[in-house]
């Protein structure tokens, strides 16, 4: 450690990775990964705000208040469009990982930054590429295709706006890959003395294993949406039947990919969600091994799935069956994880700060999520509810209600080590109150209109389908607003919250050693480990 | 009168226009109450840990598990048995979902297009869809219908049936269904197909199956029936001079009994001849070659239309 150490009359150091340059540029060319965590964050948040706006517009359309619809059916389309894509490509894929995962994983390992400081900092401007050529489909050419892209709608029958989408998507993969790579040559090359694989932190062994889909499962979306552009440009004829092309083959390539993109937002919320859990519960965690190797398994299985979303595809009976069933599998992972951090909490000593609320919202939405997905994997059942909106109120439990829960978490609670500065708790959890209340009212009607049969992307609906939508409507404002008071509390925190302690949470594990806000390179002398992550004996 | 009536859930159900239907109902109530249960488990479990393990004083001292392998391996394996029930109760109705009976009392060539169905008759009798022109099926009998689309996928979503299945051009997906009661039932496009797509409605009406048939021999044909556009089209191309229609062996294989009947091919594999088959065999003659016969037969793909093949294949089909 070389950095210039100077002491405050507080114990502080003063000199830390904000302080360390100034100036914009001194941002835009950094080489700290905390930084370029912040940098994700900013965009991120950005991002998210844009497509909740999509969200809002197409809520407030389908509650039909009044005698004209709010939107024109393609505005509609767009929006939809607009709103999954963002929401997936921008915000739920790269939220947990190139935000909090930069912050936190080389500290968590007691290293001075990633293995490849330049090639994060240029995962995060590719990022920002993919993001500017996706978003300039939205001001030429829209596009109305459904984040899914499905052929041959998307290659016959509408404008050549997809082709930058996809573009965009295709580029912001690299990102993916490379922030993938980064963090398992971290994880493996630069562990701080004595932290073998089995003491690492359970964030890690989270983001690790999301990294292993990242760096497989990528490029076939890659490649598949390269397909798009060439059948579309050039005529290939690989997806449209009019071309000699299987449309259905598509589908295959692209699920292939996002289906294990599913386990990308949700297996680093798990991370996060082990980490507040422990620390909140003042408790060791319980069966570290399980949760650890079942992360790695729902990456592993996470490959053999992507068929259970074609079960009325025309795929043969079969081959249903057989996704069925490994399907199935997934919940076991899933389960442990569940009944884990449960007993992690049994004869602690639990306490209710923000963060910890949300991690308990997580467990809660979490479960519904994972219980009604038993509903859609079995064949028989999915065949009614497949893309109803029982689909759409499965998926945003899980990945909005699971991922965005624990992406909130996980800020208040290394806000003060990002920052040096507390936020409001008052303010965490009147936020916390408004999205968990609002986010129920919003989605869990939605499994009723899905049973009643309501078709998802719909512009229109049945009359006897009004009531639900409504108050899913008015559910969405509230979400729109607890996010709002979210985001007051966290800038309110940047700009006036209390000086934070090294560890106001009393936690175990490695970033909670260094100063808040930490040095420029982490640590002023390199960590030794001689225990587990959270021993709290 | 069944146990499952009394779970609130399944009230938001459609109505139960099929046998079929009380038995995903069934399903869905078993779920919904093996959801509560281990809802109750988890979260009230999580609830009461709350409550009970909740901090009072600062000094408080946690206590010291790190694991226990027993209860770990009964909460993997546990919720593993559950999950393969509920894989193989799936699995029995979805078997009887995608299997249409020997006993077909109306079989009806659906095509979507955006944002339209057109819903074709053995007869010939042909419907473009509009709320005004139900499609009509005999109620108490099995309908069997065979989908394709001529642009992108629609897929053909019956809620009091319980059943759907996507409508996938250059390709024929099929469907099949038995409506106890005669009455209405609504029809929804599920797969995004854009603008209207929320507007590609449709009814099926089940009516008495005496009715069904004199409503369907009553009208004159409109046309030909597609089986006898299909005969036509079969002397046109000059099928007949590679392939009998009376069982006798000459270049080809013999159409006579083809349809449903087992196949083997030169390279070993196995199929029956269904609808795709036909289809593949008349386009891309190439893709499976009869054993014991040469692959003679030019390739037709680009020179018939969707409809021309339909119709050969209801044509094959008649030559029993």
């Amino acid at each position: 450690m070389s950095s210039a150490q100077t002491k405050t009359e507080h114990g502080h150091t003063d000199h830390n990775y904000l302080n360390h340059g100034s100036g914009i540029w001194s941002w835009m060319t950094t080489l700290d990964h905390k930084r370029i965590g912040l940098m994700y964050f900013a965009t991120v948040s950005t991002l998210f705000l844009i497509g909740g706006f999509f969200a809002l517009g197409i809520r407030l359309h389908l509650a039909k208040f009044g005698a004209t619809p709010l939107l024109e059916p393609d505005t509609y389309n767009k929006f939809m469009t607009f709103h999954g894509a963002i929401m997936v490509f921008m915000v739920i894929i790269p939220g947990i990982p190139a935000f909090l995962g930069n912050f936190v994983l080389p500290i968590q390992l007691g290293a001075k930054d990633v293995a490849f400081p330049r090639l994060n900092l240029a995962s995060y401007y590719i990022f920002i590429a993919g993001a500017a050529i996706a978003a300039s489909s939205m001001i030429f050419n829209q596009v109305d295709t459904g984040w899914t892209f499905y052929t041959p709608y998307s290659t016959a029958k509408t404008s050549n706006g997809v082709i930058l989408l996809v573009l965009g998507a295709f580029t912001m993969g690299f990102s993916s890959i490379l922030t993938g790579l980064n963090f398992i040559v971290t994880t493996h090359k630069l562990r701080a003395p004595g932290m073998t694989m089995d003491r690492i932190p359970l964030m890690i062994w989270a983001l690790y294993s999301t990294s292993i889909i990242q760096i497989l499962a990528t490029p076939i979306l890659a490649i598949t949406l390269l397909l798009i552009g060439a059948e579309k440009t050039l005529g290939v004829g690989i997806f449209d039947p009019d071309l000699g092309g299987d449309p259905v083959l598509f589908q295959h390539f692209f699920w292939f990919y996002s289906h294990p993109a599913v386990y990308i937002m949700i297996l680093p919320a798990m991370g996060v969600i082990s980490e507040l859990i422990t620390a909140f519960s003042k408790k060791t965690i319980f069966g570290y091994r399980a949760i650890a190797y079942s992360s790695v398994a729902i990456a592993a299985v996470s490959f053999l799935v992507w068929g259970h979303h074609m079960f009325v595809s025309g795929q043969s009976t079969l081959a249903g069956l057989v996704f069925s069933i490994i399907t199935m599998f997934v919940g076991v992972p899933t389960a442990i994880k569940l009944f884990n951090w449960i007993s992690t909490m049994y004869r602690g000593t639990v306490t209710f700060e923000a963060p910890m609320l949300f991690a308990l919202g997580f467990m809660f939405l979490f479960t519904i999520g994972g219980l009604t997905g038993v509903f859609l994997a079995s064949t028989g059942m999915d065949v009614h509810f497949h893309d109803t909106y029982f689909v759409v109120a499965h998926f945003h439990y899980v990945m909005v209600g699971g991922t965005l829960m624990a992406l909130m978490g996980g800020i208040f609670y290394w806000f003060p080590k990002m920052f040096g500065k507390m936020t409001s708790d008052l303010g965490g959890r009147i936020s916390w109150v408004l999205i968990f209340t609002g986010f129920n009212v919003t989605f869990f009607p939605q499994f009723v209109l899905g049973a009643m049969g309501m078709p998802r992307r719909y512009f229109d609906y049945l009359p006897e389908y009004t009531n639900l939508n409504q108050i899913s409507t008015v559910g969405s404002w509230l979400i729109g607003l607890g996010f709002l008071v979210g985001l007051i509390t966290i800038i309110h925190g940047i700009l006036k919250g209390e000086k934070a302690s090294d560890n106001p949470w009393g936690a175990k594990t490695l970033e909670w050693q260094t100063s808040s806000p930490p040095p420029h390179e982490n640590f002023t002398t390199t960590p030794t480990v001689t225990a587990g992550p959270y021993d709290f004996r | 009168m069944s146990w499952s009536s009394l779970i609130p859930a399944t009230s938001f159900m459609p109505i139960q226009a099929t046998e079929i239907a009380k038995e995903v109902d069934l399903l869905y109530a078993f779920l919904i109450i093996a959801s509560l249960v281990s809802f109750v488990i988890l979260v009230g479990g999580m609830t009461w840990f709350l409550i009970k393990f909740k901090r009072t004083s600062l000094d408080q001292k946690s206590a010291y598990i790190t694991h226990n392998n027993f209860a770990e391996f009964l909460w993997s394996f546990i919720p593993l048995i559950i999950m393969m029930g509920i894989f193989y109760w799936g699995m029995v109705i979805f078997e009887k979902l995608r299997t249409p009976p020997e006993d077909i009392a109306a079989e009806i060539h659906v095509t979507a297009e955006q944002w339209a169905w057109t819903y074709r008759y053995a007869n010939g009798k042909e419907f473009y869809s509009s709320a005004n022109d139900p499609m009509i099926v005999p109620a108490g009998k099995a309908t069997k219908l065979v989908l394709t689309s001529k642009d992108v996928i629609h897929s053909f979503f019956v809620p009091a049936f319980r059943t759907k299945q996507d409508a996938v051009p250059g390709k024929l997906t099929q469907l099949w269904f038995e409506p106890k009661q005669p009455g209405e039932y609504i029809v929804f496009c599920t797969e995004y197909c854009g603008t209207k797509h929320s507007g590609m409605m449709i009814k099926i009406k089940a009516i008495p199956s005496e009715e069904y048939a004199a409503w369907y021999h009553a009208e004159k044909k409109g046309a030909d029936s597609p089986a006898d556009l299909g005969k036509t089209l079969f002397a046109q191309k000059a099928c007949a001079s590679c392939h009998s229609i009376d069982g006798s062996r000459i270049v080809g294989p013999t159409m006579k009994g083809l349809f449903g009947s087992g196949r083997k091919f030169a390279d070993g594999s196995q199929t029956k001849a269904d609808e795709n088959y036909l289809r593949e065999s008349i386009l891309v003659s190439s893709a499976k070659i009869v054993e014991g016969y040469p692959p003679a037969m030019p390739v037709f793909q680009g020179q018939l239309s969707d409809e021309d093949v339909a119709n050969l294949i209801e044509y094959i089909k008649s030559i029993k």
